[in-house]
């Protein structure tokens, strides 16, 4: 059908499609952004293919083996302002982000480099990447392995071989070795000498707390000396075990050579993992792959949170948020019914009810700035004066903490629970109510045994919310609990077992400090990003379950209401 | 045959003990819950109250003036007591803890006392001052302790007060003790009685000015530590200064040891530029007063000099650097001190504040920088000759006919005033005044800088440029799915729309900083090539589209045009990126970026405005979107039928006759947008560089106050000026988005209501 342009300008119908650009520029963005996430975050544990090639730039040349990390396409001009010399007609060159390691070898473990000035290129099956606890990844050949100084095997080739190959299960059962034994080291570590110190810091306080109160009964005292005396012999056993664990620890080191040709050596004990990423078949490095995201969610940060995994912001977050809905849960729901089912309707009502909706659009930062000066400087500081004085002049509860951050948190999110409840109880129809008010229950026991079970899923749907929402809140937490690294997780089995008082990790937290105030951004960013995506797929997860719940509720209703 | 019903019916009897105790107990339950919740709602409403009050509570004492009562120690009021030693006062201070006085004698004593009754600690005399008389005295700054005495043989002696604290059996005992930073030994000026006296320096070096109207010499010193025996070893040199050629009764020397000033009589000061080119050289003679000056000090820092008259007058000056590039001394402001002549006038050791007392006995205190006069209180009667501060700032002590009396000083936040926080303030050490933001550094005489304009411009300018992408994109997006879309396409999207509004600001903020910045400086010209390639692309093929016979048009059931854009707007946003480098070769010269900060001259930061925009636009887009999509949805349908009935097409339907009825509710859409843009913390922190400037250039950064504050607050000591500043930043963000939130919410309930009845 053929319109002419007037016509079809008249009809209004750009304006409508334009109106639908909207839309999808919108969707566009939404999904586009969810996808640079995913694929991003998700890329990272892959094994990527290491390359080895020659890189010639203004006439040196050097050797390089390592990931392609990232590419761009820069022109040619800049780089001719830069100094570098570039084929005359070239208007655009590919330039490529290479991770080569080595960082306690070359200083830095990115580099940019030019495609068109790479020649030679590879993928040297011998070729390894080791995992380290420090400096990084390593990328080289394997030369020989040390067991005390000593060399007891070695190879020279850099093809593939039976023998290189034994070399390098040699060792890997020697890296196995070396991790058992680090999982020992950190058990006694972090267990057992954790637990001893966390009491030996309670006897301490406690004899303080005595002497604060003034008693001088030496008796009280003498029982306290003896359960110290009786720790530190625990603790003195413990050492010397450590000390033996740690003898052994590094008893191994690998010599290796870097696609350069020098040569390092390195103690097994430092390396994590270690494997031949151009020798690995599809399903072995799938298998990689789940491993790598098992460490991911499972394991503790290395390298200044650059590495390793990200368990403790994702157990920090959940405590938070869970000791937030204990919180937020009650109270939001108790103020939801007084206002919809107790409190005269009117114009107190309408205030309170605009006062509510409001709060949820005041800026999570000064909640933060709120709870940082009225929960821990004034409550916390005063629980301290009052129950922990004998731990000053630290402070107890009088500093930023696990339970001042679900606090703060439960204040932001309360008008969310409340604003759903009220929604759930106002699609309660009145006839339900009357009915059982009509059979003689009294007004308490219409909302126990009627009102509330019917609201409940509203409740559920706005404490998701709250959840999801309490979850990606950062700014607030920095102010009244988040640190980068916390040294020990806020549950653990040293009495009282929940420490609301510890400050811990978020993984929002994480993201912004690992993004922005990481030294070695470049390679902390794919980490950010796998970080980034957990996030918004948890959050995602829950905001889809409430929306599922409430669409739910609101058919059902729609069926009463008939 | 009749049945008897009623003897087979059983007995019931509502009223059986038992029932009535139950009955008894559900009531008082019920009364018990009905109590419970009622409190339970009511405090959790007040709990959010105490918010306001509390940010209220924190931010009050700002604004608070100064009190200044007698000392109490205990219970006790401490009474005036005679001055300790003999002779008049040349110098009065205290030490730290306001505990100890120092009074210096024009007869040599040294007096260290106690401020409470005057009870004499430790009372030193210079060997010197037994010989001859003391004809000057100079003081370095308070917070060194470091004084001169200047003899009438020529000589001054450098002094240094001092005080060690002890805990023998916990308590604390402060000791003073007198200390010669420049070695014992005085330091020969010239043979001339010194009747003037300057002399200031810092660790290893320096000048002392001394000698008399008719010949003024300077000695410089350079001190070394003898390593053997740990003595100071000063390497004096004397020079000559060419004669002044004006009265004067005092001198001071500034930190630099490069400007003399000189306190002329009849009211004129002059600077003497110490290392000017050709040997000393008097710069300048200015009129500082009408009358006679009657004191003249050095403020913290050195840097600004205070200048008080017998007409009551008090006024700042400092050097500033003119056009010509020279140094010129220049009267800053001026401070309300009253008409009565200023007898005297002391200055703060730890801010750049200072207290006057003037003929009729009133106290005056002041901070330089708000130019506030803190306190005006009628402290005694006439004839009070000197006071003191401690350097807390927490005690003075005056002295008046021979009495000394402590008195008690509250004042914490001189510093703020309305100007302080609002006005253009001319700083130490600019060529003017301005807007600055910079509230610490690492010295301590640094005069803190609490404009919040650049704060709250900064604030504004993020979040004009955020809905200047959010409020196009979001309200036409609403009109579209509320008014034109599928409804089973609406379903899919509005869920998409709230997990938008879910995403959590800190992915937001890592993804502009870390990705769209290094992404935006790379391709520049493309963004804004797409920004034009994408409306175009969508006409092009909208225009296509109705021009396709009806048989393909009808394959697409209506409300779906937003579905087949989807391939559009990507196609058309690769294109751009796609042409943008040959676009950016023809007209920029290959590079956009260097071609801004090149030809146009503009200061171009990676993370910027631009980036900042449209990070917190995708934040705020879902937040107006939703609101716009209810209001225009819940127009009544028998509306738009009406206007569609009488002929009008879908578009003059919804711009005539849905747009006005809903245009309340879309505003209430964008005030509660923009109160969210004002508020976000996360994305401004991580896609700007946080510098405080006050610049609309989109290629700049900004610092807002939500950033501010969750930069500075953990570094910022609790009950200080600053911590109580950002509490006030905090506060002015709750009030803004708390007052455009109500209004907005009350529109929207009005509107409701009108919907209501139609």
């Amino acid at each position: 059908m053929r319109v002419s342009f007037t016509e079809w300008t008249k009809s209004g119908s750009p304006w409508v499609w334009l109106n639908a650009g909207a839309v999808a520029i919108s969707m566009i963005m939404v999904i586009g952004l969810l996808g640079l996430i995913a694929v991003r975050g998700l890329g990272h544990f892959w094994p990527a293919d290491i390359m080895q090639a020659k890189y010639t730039e203004n006439g040196n040349t050097i050797v390089l083996a390592g990931e392609i990390a990232d590419g761009e396409n820069v022109p040619a001009e800049q780089l001719r302002d830069a100094g570098v010399a570039v084929p005359a007609d070239a208007e655009f060159m590919r330039r490529n982000l290479l991770k080569i390691g080595n960082r306690d070898v070359g200083g830095s473990d990115f580099i940019w480099v030019l495609d068109e000035f790479l020649s030679e290129k590879s993928k040297p099956e011998m070729l390894f990447a080791a995992e380290r606890r420090e400096w990084g990844n390593f990328y080289g050949y394997l030369r020989g392995l040390k067991e005390n100084g000593t060399l007891v095997a070695s190879h020279d080739g850099y093809q593939k071989t039976p023998e290189y190959m034994a070399l390098w299960h040699d060792f890997q059962q020697r890296l196995e070795r070396a991790l058992s034994i680090h999982d020992q080291i950190k058990d006694i570590e972090k267990g057992a000498i954790g637990s001893i110190n966390y009491e030996l810091e309670r006897l301490r306080l406690k004899q303080r707390s005595l002497e604060l109160k003034g008693v001088t009964d030496q008796s009280a005292y003498d029982e306290l000396d003896a359960r110290r005396a009786e720790l530190n012999a625990e603790y003195e056993v413990l050492q010397k075990e450590l000390l033996d664990l740690y003898t052994a620890f590094n008893r191994d080191s690998l010599i290796a050579e870097t696609a350069a040709g020098q040569q390092v050596e390195i103690d097994i004990g430092k390396v994590v993992r270690a494997f031949l990423p151009n020798n690995m078949g599809l399903t072995d490095k799938i298998g990689h792959y789940i491993a790598k995201i098992w460490e991911f969610v499972s394991d503790d940060p290395r390298e200044a949170n650059t590495e390793g995994g990200i368990f403790p912001a994702i157990f920090g977050t959940v405590m938070m948020v869970l000791l937030m809905s204990v919180m937020v849960t009650p109270f939001g729901v108790v103020a939801a019914v007084y206002l919809r089912e107790y409190a005269k309707q009117g114009f107190i009502t309408r205030l309170i009810r605009i006062a509510v909706n409001n709060l949820a659009g005041v800026p999570s930062i000064v909640y933060g700035v709120f709870g940082l000066g009225f929960f821990v400087y004034f409550l916390g500081g005063n629980i301290d004066d009052l129950f922990f004085p004998e731990a000053k002049p630290a402070p107890t509860f009088g500093t930023p903490g696990l339970m001042w951050a679900s606090l703060t948190l439960a204040l932001l999110t309360v008008p969310v629970v409340i604003v759903a409840t009220e929604e759930g109880l106002s699609r309660i129809p009145r006839a339900v109510r009357e009915g059982s008010l009509a059979l003689g229950a009294t007004k308490a026991e219409t909302l126990w045994k009627v009102v509330l079970p019917m609201a409940s899923p509203a409740m559920m749907t706005g404490v998701i919310l709250a959840i999801a929402r309490a979850a990606g809140e950062v700014a607030p937490l920095m102010l009244v609990g988040v640190v980068k690294l916390a040294p020990s997780l806020p549950l653990d089995l040293n009495y009282p077992y929940l420490h609301l008082d510890q400050k811990f990790m978020h993984l929002g937290f994480h993201i912004y400090d690992v993004g922005f105030q990481s030294p070695n951004v470049e390679a902390a960013r794919p980490l950010v990003y796998a970080t980034a995506l957990l996030l918004v797929a948890v959050i995602a997860l829950l905001n889809f379950s409430a929306i599922a719940i409430r669409n739910h509720l609101r058919e059902k209703y729609k069926a009463l209401e008939m | 045959m009749s049945i008897d019903n009623s003897s087979q019916m059983p007995d019931l009897d509502f009223d059986t003990p038992a029932l009535q105790r139950l009955r008894k107990i559900r009531k008082a339950k019920d009364k018990f819950a009905s109590a419970g919740i009622a409190f339970g709602g009511i405090s959790v409403i007040i709990a959010i109250l105490l918010i306001f009050f509390y940010l209220l509570y924190e931010v009050a004492p700002l604004f608070q003036s100064a009190k200044v009562e007698s000392w109490q120690d205990g219970e006790q009021q401490v009474a005036p007591y005679a001055v300790p030693g003999n002779g008049n006062s040349l110098y009065l201070t205290m030490e730290e803890q306001a505990e100890i006085g120092l009074r210096v004698s024009d007869q040599g004593d040294i007096i260290f006392f106690n401020t409470r009754n005057g009870e004499i600690l430790l009372q030193q005399r210079p060997a010197l001052a037994d010989q001859f008389k003391i004809t000057s005295f100079a003081l370095a700054s308070e917070a060194s302790r470091i004084f001169a005495l200047g003899f009438e043989n020529g000589q001054a002696l450098v002094i240094k007060h001092d005080y060690k604290a002890t805990y023998p059996d916990g308590n604390r005992v402060i000791t003073p003790y007198l200390s010669y930073p420049l070695g014992d030994a005085p330091i020969q000026l010239g043979d001339q009685p010194l009747e003037l006296l300057a002399v200031n320096g810092d660790e290893g070096e320096w000048r002392i000015v001394g000698g008399n109207e008719q010949a003024l010499s300077v000695a410089e010193l350079i001190l070394s530590e003898n390593l053997i025996t740990g003595e100071v070893e000063a390497e004096t040199d004397i020079i000559a200064l060419p004669k002044l050629n004006l009265a004067a009764n005092k001198l001071l020397l500034m930190p630099d040891r490069r400007w003399l000033l000189i306190d002329g009589a009849e009211g004129k000061i002059g600077v003497v530029d110490l290392k000017a080119r050709n040997g000393a050289q008097t710069t300048q003679v200015l009129d500082a007063s009408t009358g006679e000056i009657t004191a003249f000090e050095l403020l913290l820092g050195g840097s600004s000099l205070l200048v008080a008259d017998d007409k009551g007058q008090v006024s700042q000056w400092f050097l500033v650097r003119d056009e010509n590039n020279a140094w010129q001394l220049t009267k800053i402001r001026s401070f309300e001190a009253g008409s009565q002549p200023v007898r005297d006038l002391t200055i703060e050791h730890r801010r750049k504040g200072f207290a006057t007392i003037d003929d009729s006995g009133t106290l005056r205190l002041f901070n330089s920088t708000a130019q506030r006069t803190a306190l005006t209180a009628q402290l005694a009667g006439e004839n009070a000759d000197h006071i003191a501060l401690s350097p807390r700032a927490n005690a003075l002590l005056m002295e008046q006919d021979g009495m000394l009396s402590l008195w008690q000083v509250h004042n914490e936040h001189p510093e703020i005033s309305w100007d302080a926080l609002w006005s253009e303030i001319w700083y130490e050490g600019y060529q003017e005044p301005e807007f600055i933001w910079q509230s610490s550094a690492a010295n301590n005489d640094f005069e803190p800088k609490y404009s919040l304009m650049p704060l709250a411009f900064g604030t504004l300018k993020a979040a004009f440029y955020a809905m200047l992408l959010a409020t196009p994109l979001a309200i036409c997006g609403a009109i579209y799915t509320a008014y034109f879309m599928a409804p089973a396409l609406r379903r899919k999207v509005k869920p998409i729309i709230e997990l938008m509004e879910a995403l959590p600001t800190v992915i937001l903020g890592f993804l502009a900083g870390l990705w769209l910045a290094p992404f935006m400086e790379l391709h520049m010209a493309g963004i804004f090539v797409v920004l034009l390639t994408i409306p175009i692309g969508i006409l092009l093929f909208a225009f296509t589209w109705a021009q396709l016979p009806n048989r393909i048009r009808f394959l697409v059931p209506e409300g779906w045009d937003a579905a087949l854009l989807i391939p559009v707007v990507i196609l058309a946003t690769l294109f751009g990126l796609w042409i943008a480098p040959g676009i950016e070769a023809l007209l920029f010269g290959g590079d956009m970026r260097l071609w801004i900060t090149k030809d146009l001259g503009i200061t171009y930061d990676q993370r910027n405005a631009l980036v900042v925009g449209i990070a917190m636009g995708f934040a705020v887009i879902p937040t107006i979107f939703s609101i716009t999509e209810d209001a225009i949805f819940a127009v009544p349908k028998s509306l738009s039928y009406g206007s569609l009935a009488l002929g009008a097409t879908p578009w003059q339907t919804l711009v005539r006759v849905v747009m006005p009825t809903a245009s309340p509710g879309i505003f209430s859409a964008v005030m509660i947008g923009m109160g969210r843009a004002v508020g976000e913390t996360m994305i401004v922190l991580m896609a700007t560089g946080n510098t405080p400037i006050m610049d609309i250039n989109i290629f700049e950064g900004m610092r807002t106050l939500a950033a501010n504050i969750a930069v500075e607050m953990p570094e910022s000591e609790v009950g200080s000026t600053h911590f109580r500043i950002l509490f006030l930043a905090a506060f002015v963000l709750f009030l803004f988005t708390f007052v455009v939130n109500t209004l907005a919410e009350t529109i929207r309930q009005h509107l409701r209501k009108k919907y209501g009845s139609l």
